[in-house]
């Protein structure tokens, strides 16, 4: 302090108390933002279960087009030959015929006969056991598995059987695989605008949960201001503050997700070839997000933290501009 | 130091607040602004303090017009004007000592530079074993006395105060008036806001009397 004060403190009045001690290891400082109050306890909540929420909804998205993906791939890598049995056909030569045929053109892998026995535990769910397949007029199959790089010409090959095997039918899965892939981009298109709905949602709660918190802080950024501290000072502190705020609810309710899908996971594997998870395994797969969706709930959680930042320099910078540039109020 | 000519506010499309008013606070000059409540004292002190702008006149502050100031000059300029709000304006999770230290650690300042200033100032206000309390736990005039200190440790050319006394009793009040008196005898300009009559009996000094918006001037 200045002399002059240091000088006139004799009579003022006030002076004259007992002498003034720094106590030996002075307080930790304050921070110039409350770390804890009820609002930001609050924003920390909301903020990891709309974190959750979104990461959950995501994970689903990304598990529902993965399982798409791999739906069309394993159809279209196959093509069935049938042959329906006529008297006095031998339909053994003719799966042979059928499987070198297939095997002469390009973009075949291979061409496998379902054997008799194949073929009776095909029918096993609806005929039973102990069946004599001999004494049915059962069509019989020939399974070719493509290259899906280089898909044969369907066309030649269906054209070609058919003039050589008159029993024989090609089906490429086509007609099932065109419906799939409708199916399949159907559900990930409404998959992606729930995604987007949450999103919103979650940008919307976190901004205005921000603004709430922020609402409590108002007087600490009139003082500041009125103490002269530049509005870059003041953003700064209150953006570290929220960031901080943003970043554990996030952390958390990221965490949470991938818990869950953590969980999901560990309860298909504990439970292969139980029926159960045999249904849930044709549907979703594994139930695994892979290392694509563990980067999309790093990269909410990343969002999630600075769209709270971000949200909280406006609220700050608005009001300073709201302090300076007032004519009356 | 200060001028204002022909200086009206309005706010929004409400009648004016203040009509044409006109003074000069000349530098270490010492004063009392006055007037019924509701006459405008704060309104005229927010003026003098930067955080509003008049909706005509001409102030200039510190040698600029107030209409050519530019956002990013308003911090420099509010360092050399202190204020003691009625309401004390205290953060509560700071202690006393960081409330006073405040405007110093908004600009970066190491503490180690200013802490013996701050406990000076702090000793001279007579809150020397009050340093380390947070707000809530102050009275009433160890709240002013803080907020007082806080407005004075960049060492203002002027300070503003408003109702200093409203919120403290007679022998307080006179002991603020005191230290206010000291602080101008070592140079710096002093506006108190008050309608203490009693108060402003205690010292021979400038009278601006505000009513109906309009200011008259006692020297």
């Amino acid at each position: 302090m200045s002399e002059r004060i240091r000088s006139n403190s004799p009579n003022t009045g006030f002076a004259g108390l007992s002498g003034l001690r720094m106590r030996p290891g002075a307080p930790r400082r304050n921070p110039i933002v409350p770390q804890q109050n009820v609002a930001s306890t609050a924003l920390v909540f909301v903020i990891a279960i709309m974190t959750f929420l979104s990461c959950l909804t995501l994970g689903a998205v990304t598990l529902v087009r993965d399982t798409a993906d791999a739906w069309q791939s394993q159809i279209s890598r196959e093509a069935t030959i049938q042959i329906r049995p006529e008297d006095g056909f031998d339909i053994e030569a003719a799966l042979e015929a059928a499987s070198r045929i297939a095997e002469e053109f390009t973009g075949v892998v291979s061409a496998r006969v379902v054997d008799r026995e194949a073929t009776a535990r095909l029918l096993e769910p609806w005929l039973g056991s102990g069946l004599d397949i001999d004494q049915l007029p059962v069509p019989r199959l020939v399974v070719v598995t493509i290259d899906e790089g280089a898909t044969p010409d369907f066309t030649a090959m269906r054209d070609r059987l058919v003039a050589e095997i008159p029993q024989a039918t090609l089906d490429d899965h086509r007609n099932w695989v065109d419906r799939l892939i409708t199916m399949a981009r159907t559900t990930v298109t409404l998959g992606l605008a729930v995604l987007v709905l949450m999103l919103s949602a979650t940008v919307l709660t976190v901004v205005f949960a921000t603004r709430g918190a922020m609402a409590g802080n108002g007087h600490i950024i009139e003082v500041l201001h009125f103490v002269g501290a530049e509005a870059r000072f003041i953003a700064q502190e209150f953006r570290k503050h929220f960031l901080v705020v943003g970043l554990k609810g996030a952390l958390a309710g990221g965490a949470a997700a991938v818990a869950v899908f953590i969980a999901f996971g560990w309860w298909s594997s504990q439970n292969l070839a139980t029926p159960e998870a045999d249904q849930a395994a044709a549907l979703f797969g594994r139930f695994a997000i892979g290392y694509t969706g563990y980067a999309y709930v790093a990269m909410i959680v990343i969002i999630i933290a600075g769209l709270t930042a971000i949200t909280t320099h406006m609220t700050v910078v608005t009001r300073l501009g709201a302090l300076d540039t007032g004519y009356g109020d | 130091m200060i001028r204002f000519e022909n200086v009206g506010l309005r706010y929004g499309m409400g009648p004016e607040i203040l009509r044409d008013i006109s003074f000069h606070l000349p530098e270490r000059s010492f004063q009392f602004l006055s007037g019924p409540s509701g006459a405008g004292k704060t309104t005229l002190l927010r003026l003098l303090f930067l955080s509003l702008k008049p909706t005509r006149g001409l102030i200039t502050v510190f040698g600029k017009d107030r209409s050519r100031i530019t956002r990013r000059e308003l911090p420099g300029l509010r360092r050399r004007i202190g204020v003691v709000f009625q309401d004390f304006r205290l953060l509560d999770h700071l202690t006393t000592y960081e409330n006073v230290a405040l405007p110093l650690r908004v600009r970066g300042r190491d503490e180690a530079n200013y802490r013996n200033d701050v406990l000076e100032l702090l000793k001279w206000v007579g809150l020397g074993e009050r340093a380390h309390v947070l707000p809530p736990v102050l009275s009433g005039g160890e709240k002013q006395r803080a907020a007082i200190a806080r407005a004075l440790i960049e060492q203002p050319e002027i300070l503003l105060a408003d109702e200093p006394t409203g919120n403290v009793d007679p022998p307080l009040a006179r002991r603020l008036l005191r230290l206010f008196i000291e602080l101008n005898r070592s140079g710096t300009a002093v506006v108190i806001a008050t309608h203490d009559l009693a108060l402003m009996d205690q010292v021979d000094a400038r009278r601006m009397i505000l009513a109906n918006g309009r200011l008259e001037v006692y020297e």
